[in-house]
């Protein structure tokens, strides 16, 4: 997926995998994929995801986890990472 | 201890693991499937989990409660698939020397549980319709923070 129109020489583009789960995984339409991106941080691929795939939570309503931890929104993104964007939870 | 099940599963050896001759009191508690949900006819329902993190994240929580309350041991099973109305979705139970400590953790561990675990829950209503609960409302955005809860 391209996301930067003009490419800023700072800018490095970083492959990761996004899971996906419940409703984002119906808006998606996939379980998960590979993602190719120049989005510094999980806010900036989150709106980016979303503004491509139509996703209708707002990252306000989310949390995200990186590598099976949750974290902070503003985490960097490195190279092989696995991002999953957590919708509202259900359980119980 | 916790884990996530596919399939039904019987509560009677999970007590089992818990006797404990210190143990004066045992609380279980039974999450189940009811028949409606915000005034829909629920036919049935399919939870998914993020099972990796819901693992730890599930630890962590009777881990917490062991601490706060001085319990003596603790344990949380969680059905994900497809589930119909009757069937258990959640079984936690909880020994300590009296009852009331079991009691409160018994509440804190499934009210955890419910706020913290990357689980969801899609309802299949009467005719043919289905929405992931807590994510459909989306004018309310609050009430979707809130599902979270404050951690």
């Amino acid at each position: 997926m391209e996301i930067a129109e003009n490419r800023d020489a700072e800018k490095v583009n970083v492959t990761v995998t996004v899971r996906y789960f419940a409703i984002l995984k119906d808006q998606r339409g996939l379980t998960s994929e590979k993602v190719s991106t120049e989005a510094a941080t999980l806010s900036a691929l989150y709106n980016d995801l979303a503004a491509a795939h139509g996703f209708s939570l707002k990252q306000n309503q989310l949390r995200v986890a990186l590598n099976d931890k949750f974290v902070d929104w503003q985490e960097p993104l490195a190279e092989g990472a696995q991002v999953v964007f957590i919708p509202p939870v259900a359980g119980g | 201890m916790f884990k996530f099940a596919a399939e039904k599963f019987e509560i009677d050896p999970l007590k089992k693991s818990l006797e404990d001759d210190r143990a004066g009191a045992v609380v279980c508690f039974e999450g189940i499937v009811r028949n409606r949900n915000e005034g829909k006819a629920v036919v049935t329902l399919e939870y998914e989990a993020y099972e990796t993190l819901g693992q730890t994240e599930a630890e962590n929580i009777l881990d917490e409660a062991h601490t706060r309350f001085g319990i003596l041991d603790a344990l949380c099973v969680h059905r994900v698939g497809e589930l119909k109305v009757g069937e258990m979705a959640v079984f936690v139970a909880v020994t300590s020397a009296h009852r009331h400590e079991a009691y409160l953790a018994s509440r804190y561990i499934i009210d955890e549980i419910k706020t913290r675990l990357p689980i969801w829950k899609k309802e299949t209503y009467e005719g043919g319709s289905s929405d992931w609960v807590n994510c459909q409302h989306l004018s309310s955005a609050s009430a979707c923070e809130a599902s979270h809860g404050s951690k």
